[in-house]
């Protein structure tokens, strides 16, 4: 195609997108594929926006994002992991943890730079620094390790031109969390070799068993870890399009430098209702949590009693278990029960070939439809013998 | 007794009365026996009192007219507010009795057939007891939320089937 530039030519549609548009031309499905929480926003804070635009907040804010926001977060993070940002100049408002991914990569990457990245992972990674112009550098982790990035795996995937490493934990699409002694040795690795650490922790506060440890919070690396976070898993706010970026003063400045010509600043009536959300959301987020650990812990206990092995996952609100013995493809099993029994998950190879043998099941949904759908599991699985 | 486990019994139980031990052991991982025991508990010490479904009448072409009753009563020395509000909470007509502050004492809400119905019932029944002083009567027009959920409105899953 001739307008098409070579970069772009040279990313995928996601493997999500096929899925999706096999999905639109079923009826009546009910589907475990949905990655965003099926809780609406609380209504405290959409009436908070609501006030908002009865007020006239219809403008830009500063390239930064509000400021009493920027606050607000910076409290948080002290708060929940005694990590110290500086709202001014080390905290950034981006439209999505999407944008803050892609701003850390192009005001960081040059050509050829590597960047390691953990798979099976979530989709946006892999394109977004090729995208940056650097290469993407994909190690597998593996359902016996619980999916979790080995320093060895790191290690050996390490040459000079290896410039960052993405994390997600809390990670989309296995569940898989790490604690702080294993995050700490990647830590070492990072410093010993000059690494930057982007750490996508948007699942942190659906964190289910244990803490969870903030990567700068660790040992000397606040300055070489960006912290990307935002407002969309947590708090039900997908569609309200809030993420932030922190650290150091001087990549932050750059990404902001990017941040300000491309977007000029986040919609100010969607920053105004994370500027309530994080005010007075700890009843409303308590809630969330628990409901989601019950569905968690329902919908675990069903997939291993059909015989799809699944591991448990502590964080988000996925579940990854493997088809392995079935004898199918990912692909093909995540079709076959589409059309078969109506019910749509993701196949896991859309998330990296380390992601081959496993479907993405969330949780995201109410118990009567994790009932119906595991029920329709259970059929399907007991066609295939 | 009021521990975590106890609470978030209640709590599932609260939201849905049908769901099973064996499915409330699952999701809390308490094992089903512990968790039928419990509930036995419960309903042995009346903090269970009874499990009822929610019915939107109007729904299902039903009429029912409901009325808040603010009651002003008497009291002499050997009666307190527990008799009378006792003896009010005896009829079948009345849902619900309540002890409150303010400009009145008792809110009451009544439940019948019709209009006619449920206001002779006040007229004959309520009003008429000696130690009601004075009574204010609201019928109720339409209901939009009972025991906490919404009668004419549900959010409907506006999501993509599937995202990433
Ligand atoms: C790991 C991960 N990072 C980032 C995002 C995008 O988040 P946002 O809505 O903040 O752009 C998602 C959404 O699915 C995700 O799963």
């Amino acid at each position: 195609m001739k307008h098409i530039s070579n970069r772009v030519q040279n990313i995928h549609s996601s493997g999500i997108r096929k899925f999706f548009d096999l999905v639109l031309g079923v009826e009546d499905i009910i589907s475990l594929g949905v990655g965003e929480p099926d809780f609406v926003t609380p209504w405290h804070i959409r009436e908070a926006c609501i006030y908002s635009l009865e007020r006239g907040y219809t403008s830009y804010t500063s390239n930064w994002g509000v400021l009493e926001l920027r606050e607000l977060i910076a409290d948080k993070l002290r708060g929940d992991y005694g990590v110290e940002y500086d709202p001014e100049g080390e905290i950034l408002i981006t439209t999505g943890v999407s944008e803050g991914m892609d701003l850390v990569l192009r005001a960081t990457i040059n050509p050829s730079d590597e960047v390691i990245i953990p798979e099976p992972g979530y989709v946006a990674y892999k394109p977004c620094v090729i995208l940056a112009g650097g290469m993407p550098v994909t190690i597998d982790t593996r359902i016996d390790n619980d999916f979790k990035a080995t320093p060895e795996e790191i290690t050996s995937k390490i040459t000079e031109n290896t410039k960052a490493i993405i994390l997600n934990y809390p990670n989309n699409p296995t569940g898989s969390t790490m604690k702080g002694s294993e995050l700490e040795e990647i830590a070492d690795i990072a410093v010993e070799h000059d690494l930057l650490v982007i750490s996508d922790e948007i699942y942190a506060k659906l964190t289910y068993e244990g803490t969870h440890t903030c990567f700068s919070s660790l040992n000397g690396m606040r300055n070489n870890t960006i912290l990307l976070n935002g407002m969309s898993k947590a708090y039900a706010m997908t569609g309200w399009r809030i993420g932030y970026a922190c650290g150091n003063r001087e990549i932050l400045e750059n990404m902001m430098k990017i941040h300000q010509y491309t977007m000029l600043c986040s919609p100010i009536t969607a920053q105004m209702a994370a500027v309530e959300a994080l005010r007075n959301s700890d009843d409303s987020l308590r809630k969330m949590v628990t409901e989601y650990n019950r569905r968690r812990n329902l919908i675990v206990k069903g997939l291993n009693s059909i015989g799809l092995h699944c591991f448990e996952p502590k964080g988000a609100f996925y579940t990854f278990p493997s088809i392995a013995d079935f004898n199918l493809k990912s692909e093909e099993f995540a079709e076959r029960l589409l059309r078969e029994e109506m019910l749509a998950v993701v196949p896991g190879n859309a998330f990296g070939n380390a992601g081959e043998g496993y479907l993405r099941c969330a949780y995201a949904v109410s118990r009567e439809v994790l009932n119906e759908a595991l029920s329709r599991l259970e059929r399907f699985v007991g066609r295939l013998g | 007794m009021k521990d975590d486990k106890t609470i978030e019994m209640l709590q599932i139980l609260e939201e849905d009365a049908r769901i099973t031990p064996a499915e409330i052991s699952k999701m809390t991982g308490v094992p089903e026996k512990n968790v039928s025991e419990l509930i036995g508990k419960l309903e042995r010490k009346g903090a269970i009192i009874k499990y009822k479904t929610v019915v939107d009448w109007e729904k299902a072409g039903v009429e029912y007219i409901y009325a808040l009753i603010d009651l002003k009563v008497n009291l002499d020395r050997d009666n307190g507010y527990d008799s009378i509000a006792e003896r009010i909470s005896m009829f079948p007509e009345v849902e619900s009795v309540r002890l409150v502050s303010g400009n009145y004492d008792l809110a009451v809400i009544v439940k019948g057939k019709s209009m006619k119905d449920v206001a002779s019932f006040i007229a004959e029944k309520i009003s008429t007891l000696e130690q009601v002083r004075d009574t204010v009567t609201h019928f109720s027009l339409k209901m939009y939320k009972r025991e906490g959920e919404m009668l004419h409105k549900k959010d409907a899953d506006r999501r993509l089937a599937v995202s990433a």
